[in-house]
Order: C-alpha cells, then sequence, then structure tokens
C-alpha cells in the first residue's frame, strides 16, 4: 500500500492555493443547484401567477380545463397524473424487483453482464419511443383486449394504456437501480442465513430484502418521479379527455401531457400561465413524494434492520 | 447439483434471448416510425429541377416568376406556425433556392398558434396560419398584419370501417358523430343517410386533436355551421370535446388513430388521409350535394367563397354544388412594415414566387394542395407592394 503523506497533499504553497481552488469550484457548483432551483421556482411562480390570482382556489378544485370557457381547473389532470403512476407502479415495481432478484441470485454469472447491459440499455431508451410504440403498435392490440375485458366502449387510448407504457418506462430503471442496491448486500448476510439453512427465498426475504429496503424503496421513488413528470409519452397514449373516471380504460390526461398538448395554442391568452401554474403544482407533488420517500426510508431503516 | 446448474443455464440463455429479441424489436418499431414522417415529404429534387427549367426558359408564361427582379438576392428570412402548410412551404423554398442560392429560408412549423405569437413576439419574419389574428390580439403586432393566401386543400372525415366503401354524412349527422350523441354505427341518423349500405353495429370511436390545431378550427367551425342545434362545442383550436373521444398529435397521430382501430372516425389533413390510405365519406355541401374530398371540391370551395378586401376568406360550407364543404385556407402573414430592406426583400421574392411559379397545378397536385383561383393570385400578388421599409 502507498502512503500519501499529508504534506504532499497540502504542505507547498501550490498545493494549499490548488486546495482552495477546489473548495471554492465545489462551492459554486453546490451554490449553483441552489440558485437554479430558485430561479425556477421564482420564473414559474411568477408566469403562473395571473392564472392562479384569476381561477383563485378553483386551480385545484374545478375539473374543467378549457379555453373556450377559459376555466382552468387541474383536479382531472392531477387525478390523471396519480392514476396513470400509480398503475405504472402497480405493474413496474414486481416484475423490477424479480428482474433484479433473478439476475443477483438466480442466474448464473456468465449470463448477469449480458442481462445487466440489457436493463440498462432499456432504461436509456427515449421516453418518446416509448410512446410511439404504445401509440402506433399497442394501441389497436389495447383496444381489443381493453374490450373483451372491459366492455365495447373500452378505448386503446386510455390511463391504462398510458400507466401501462409507463411501467415499461420505469421497470428497467428500478430494477437497474434494485440490481445494484442488491449487489452491495454484505455477502456475510447471504452466507449466514444459507448456513442456517434457510432456502432461497428465505434468504431473500430474511437477509436481503431487510437490508436493500431502504435502496429498492429509493428506486422505486425515482421511478414513480420519472412516471409523475413523463410528458411526451403520456401525451401520444392517455387520449387527452379531461374527466375524472374510475374506468381507466376511458381517455384522461395528466398535467404533463396537457402542458405538451397545449402550449403551442393560440397561446396570447391566460392559458399559458395556467400551463405554467401546472408546472408548479407538478414541482409540489414531486417534492412531497420526495419527501414522503425520506419518511418511509427514515422509517423502514428503524424498524427493519436490528442494530 | 450439476442438473439444477444445467436448467439454470438454459433459463438464462431463454430469457437472455427474449430480452434481446424484445430490443430489436422496440429498436426496429422505432426504426419504422422515425422513417415513415421522411417516406411522406414530396420528393422535391424531382419537381425542383422540372420547374427551374421552366423559369429558366421561360415556358411558364402564364405564372412567371421574375427572377431579374431578384437576382443575386442574399438575405435571410424565417418563418413558424401552420404544419398543415407546411410540406408546401418547404417544397416552394427548396424550389426558390435552386433559382436564388444565396437566398436563405427556413419555416418551422408549431402550428398556427405559435406561429402567430412568434410573429407578434418578431422571432420570425414571417408565420403560417390557417386561422385569423383576433382583433383583440391585433394590438400585439409591431405594425398591420397582411394576408397572403398560397394553396387551399380539404380536411378529410376518414374512418376505418370493415365493408363499408361509400359512406354519406350531413352536418347535422357529424355533428352527432363527434359530440358523442351517436355512438354506434349502425344508428338511425347515419343510415338514413346510407340506404345502400349496411352499417356494422359496432361503437364509433372518435379520434380528433389533442393538441392545438388550425384544423381543428377550420373543422369545428363546420359543425358549427352546418351542424346546427347539433354541435354545442363552438369552434376553437381546441375545444371541450366529449370526454369519450381519443385525443392524437398532429394530422399523422389522428390518421394512425383512424387507421389502427375498426369502427374509427377522425378528421385529417388531405395529404396525411391519402399517405395512411385511409376511406374519406362524401359530405352533404351547402347545395345539398354529397361531395367526395378532392382538390377540385377545394378549388370549387374558394371559387364560392366572399374573399375579403384583405384577402380573407372563409370557404368553410361554401355555395356551389361541386364545393368541398369542409375546405381549409392557409395564409402567409407578414408585418406590412419592416424593418430591414433587405429581409422585405426577401419576403417580396418568397411571397411573388409563391403566388406565380408556386401556383403551378402539377406541383401543388403532387403535394395535395390545390392552387388558389387566377383572380385570387393575382389579387395577392398586387398586395405584395404593400410591403414596406420603415
Amino acid at each position: 500500500m502507498k502512503v500519501v503523506s499529508p504534506n504532499s497533499l497540502t504542505g507547498t504553497r501550490l498545493g494549499r492555493a490548488r486546495e482552495l481552488a477546489f473548495s471554492a469550484v465545489t462551492l459554486v457548483a453546490g451554490l449553483s443547484i441552489l440558485a437554479l432551483l430558485a430561479g425556477v421556482v421564482a420564473a414559474t411562480v411568477s408566469y403562473a401567477w395571473p392564472a392562479i390570482e384569476s381561477q383563485g382556489l378553483g386551480f385545484l378544485t374545478s375539473t374543467t380545463w378549457s379555453s373556450q370557457q377559459e376555466t382552468y381547473g387541474a383536479l382531472a389532470l392531477i387525478y390523471g397524473t396519480v392514476v396513470t403512476s400509480l398503475i405504472a407502479l402497480v405493474a413496474a415495481v414486481p416484475v423490477a424487483l424479480g428482474v433484479s432478484l433473478f439476475v443477483t441470485e438466480v442466474c448464473s454469472a456468465r449470463f448477469r453482464a449480458p442481462i445487466v447491459a440489457i436493463i440498462d440499455l432499456l432504461a436509456a431508451i427515449p421516453s418518446v419511443v416509448f410512446g410511439l410504440v404504445g401509440a402506433l403498435v399497442f394501441g389497436e392490440a389495447f383496444q381489443v383486449v381493453f374490450r373483451v375485458f372491459a366492455g365495447p366502449t373500452a378505448n386503446g387510448s386510455s390511463l391504462l394504456t398510458a400507466g401501462i407504457i409507463l411501467s415499461f418506462m420505469i421497470m428497467p430503471i428500478i430494477a437497474s437501480i434494485t440490481r445494484e442496491v442488491i449487489a452491495t448486500v454484505p455477502g456475510q448476510y447471504r452466507e449466514a442465513a444459507y448456513a442456517l439453512g434457510a432456502t432461497r427465498w428465505e434468504v431473500i426475504t430474511s437477509a436481503i430484502l431487510p437490508v436493500g429496503i431502504n435502496g429498492i424503496t429509493g428506486a422505486v421513488m425515482l421511478g414513480l418521479g420519472r412516471a409523475l413528470g413523463e410528458t411526451i409519452a403520456v401525451a401520444l397514449v392517455v387520449g387527452s379527455a379531461i374527466q375524472i373516471t374510475a374506468d381507466v380504460t376511458q381517455p384522461g390526461s395528466t398535467m404533463a401531457s396537457i402542458i405538451a398538448n397545449r402550449f403551442n395554442g393560440e397561446g396570447i391568452g391566460i392559458e399559458r400561465n395556467a400551463l405554467m401554474g401546472l408546472g408548479v403544482l407538478l414541482f409540489i407533488i414531486t417534492l412531497i413524494v420526495n419527501m414522503a420517500a425520506r419518511v418511509i426510508v427514515a422509517r423502514t431503516k428503524r424498524g427493519m434492520i436490528p442494530a | 447439483m450439476q442438473e439444477i446448474r444445467a436448467r439454470h443455464r438454459s433459463q438464462t440463455v431463454r430469457v437472455g434471448l427474449g430480452a434481446v429479441l424484445a430490443l430489436l424489436l422496440v429498436v426496429s418499431v422505432a426504426c419504422g416510425n422515425s422513417t415513415s414522417p421522411q417516406g411522406k415529404q414530396p420528393t422535391t429534387t424531382s419537381l425542383g429541377n422540372g420547374t427551374t427549367a421552366d423559369s429558366n426558359t421561360g415556358e411558364v408564361q402564364s405564372t412567371g416568376f421574375n427572377l431579374a427582379d431578384f437576382a443575386g438576392l442574399n438575405a435571410n428570412i424565417k418563418g413558424s406556425g401552420s404544419s398543415f402548410q407546411q410540406n408546401y412551404n418547404l417544397a416552394t423554398i427548396d424550389l426558390l433556392h435552386t433559382v436564388l442560392p444565396e437566398l436563405k429560408i427556413t419555416y418551422a412549423g408549431g402550428g398556427s398558434g405559435q406561429g402567430k405569437s412568434d410573429l407578434a413576439d418578431g422571432v420570425v419574419d414571417f408565420a403560417g396560419t390557417d386561422s385569423l389574428v383576433k382583433p383583440e390580439d391585433a394590438a400585439k403586432y409591431n405594425g398591420q398584419v397582411l394576408y397572403f393566401p398560397t394553396v387551399v386543400a380539404p380536411i378529410t372525415v376518414s374512418y376505418e370501417l370493415d365493408g363499408v366503401h361509400e359512406l354519406r354524412l350531413d352536418g347535422p349527422a357529424l355533428a352527432q358523430i363527434f359530440s358523442a350523441k351517436i355512438t354506434s354505427w349502425n344508428d338511425e341518423a347515419i343510415a338514413v343517410l346510407n340506404p345502400q349500405t349496411e352499417l356494422p353495429a359496432i361503437p364509433i370511436t372518435v379520434c380528433r386533436r389533442a393538441d392545438a390545431s388550425g384544423t381543428t378550427t377550420n373543422f369545428t367551425k363546420f359543425l358549427d355551421a352546418a351542424g346546427g342545434a347539433d354541435w354545442p362545442y363552438g369552434s376553437s383550436d381546441t375545444v371541450d370535446w366529449p370526454s369519450g373521444t381519443q385525443g392524437a398529435q398532429g394530422n399523422g397521430g389522428v390518421a394512425a388513430c383512424i387507421a389502427k382501430k375498426s369502427g374509427s372516425i377522425g378528421y385529417v389533413d388531405f395529404s396525411d388521409a391519402k399517405a395512411q390510405g385511409l376511406a374519406g365519406a362524401l359530405i352533404q355541401n351547402s347545395a345539398g350535394e354529397y361531395v367526395e374530398a378532392s382538390l377540385s371540391g377545394a378549388s370549387a370551395a374558394v371559387e364560392g367563397a366572399v374573399i375579403g378586401d384583405d384577402l380573407t376568406f372563409d370557404p368553410i360550407n361554401a355555395p356551389g354544388s361541386d364545393a368541398y364543404p369542409i375546405t381549409s385556407p392557409t395564409w402567409i402573414i407578414v408585418l406590412d412594415t419592416q424593418r430591414d430592406s433587405t429581409k422585405a426583400e426577401a419576403l417580396r421574392a418568397l411571397l411573388s414566387f409563391i403566388l406565380t411559379d408556386g401556383q403551378d397545378v402539377t406541383f401543388t397536385q403532387s403535394l395535395n394542395y390545390a392552387p388558389l383561383p387566377a383572380e385570387l393570385a393575382t389579387r395577392a400578388l398586387a398586395q405584395i407592394d404593400q410591403i414596406k421599409v420603415g
């Protein structure tokens, strides 16, 4: 092992200057994140203000979003965002967990690398590709399948379609991170559990998942964040109706999809301000999701891992 | 143990192969998608050569573009807006570029709304639009807006219905279909218009634009005019569609929405409907005739429309027994007062090219547009003089 003397780093004047410069650069980089955040918040809120002012509380409680009536209420869009993201999570998380456990615990080492490469590749496909595949390839097939189960009025472009396409998108991300988390679980835990005669299932549920739960929660939340904010893929398949309906085979809209759809509109009126208001709402919702994730992680940390 | 490991291995191979196949499928579909819009682009090179040769030899006498007026013009102008006229604009710009190589013109789509606000903000030198500037927005422009009509084209009502080769619809029936009052193809309101045709008892899927669009403006204008009390939603670039209808992006998206689903109907611009090979309904015009969407029907609609002094006109539901009632106008709008004299000259070159050589009927038809009536083109050509520098 090579021992580096502290003097060689900070002893010389050059070394000290370099150290100072490095601190300064990282400080600026760190502050720039805060400045960027503050700038984004200030810009979106100030641009959205005329709409929030004119719509009042109706901006949150109304289900009508209409440039013809000049009424902009986000409730149906919030509903669409939440429903599509939940569908995506319900569909993607079990598969992602399965994939990552298969790669780390079940599959032989020889095939691990190619599978991991494919998962990472999937995670890097631009979202518009998923959207186009969903709209042009799956739209018709989904409509046929939906109509078998949900009756003749089910639509190929619907909240359910958007949820499924979103699950395709977030599954590789969740799987990729979960796999890395599980790979970092110390080998002794596994070996100890196997030594006690645990089956593979018992090893996974008693030794691996409890240790990895923080990271897995983080992975799910990252996936949720992407699902909440996904724009183009959803806009292409969600059907763009503005309604709250329990029937998820009907078209709907999300906050992000309506921003994509309407931003090129006549535009000189107040709708652009209202769309910016949706941006602020999305920002707040993402913030809440992140904080909730932190709380969950903190709780599970206390509960699951014996000190 | 060995056996178990072997089984694992074969499972892994199978899973790995499946993933690779899935990936290939995604990639190939993605490639297919990315090439299809290009496939739709008109092949301008051959056209370009043809018409350029004509203008060099002076063969196109009736529409001649006077190249000498603009020889050596070196300028750079840009425009944005209507996607309805985009294919025409791009082909015309390419053609003009072959005779005036120093004149650089770009046209980005983005929709009529985008074009109008870009022109108001001074971001572009000209804008394409399928709808007029609202009176309350006129003050936002840095000068008076001049309208130059360029071409016209029909908006088709396309449908996908197995076994139905001819479908006749009138204004009220269309209004009821698009407002979701009629939900089944064998509804009495449709059947009574199509006594010869056996209509299937399947639900109607309405495909319409999700994004703000001039095509929506003009289509809903027709529903508003011909649908009467059956159309409560008015006319706008986005309307409050009933909740069961399916929104899709762009004319291409609506065309795909229709083509994919049996029992669907929607409105699509002529060139996208042709590209998808969609069947178009015969629409009853104001003279009571059922007319197929065609370029000659669109020309007839413009002949029947009243042209205003500012060259605005409304060919929707225009009189005339040959007129196709859902015909969309489209304009290039520019400000009458230009700051930069070279840019003003470039605008004059572009507009006079569009209104002369650009009106050649084989050229416009190859792009699925109809030319303006000669009289209107002449009036528009005269209006170019109103572009001043100041």
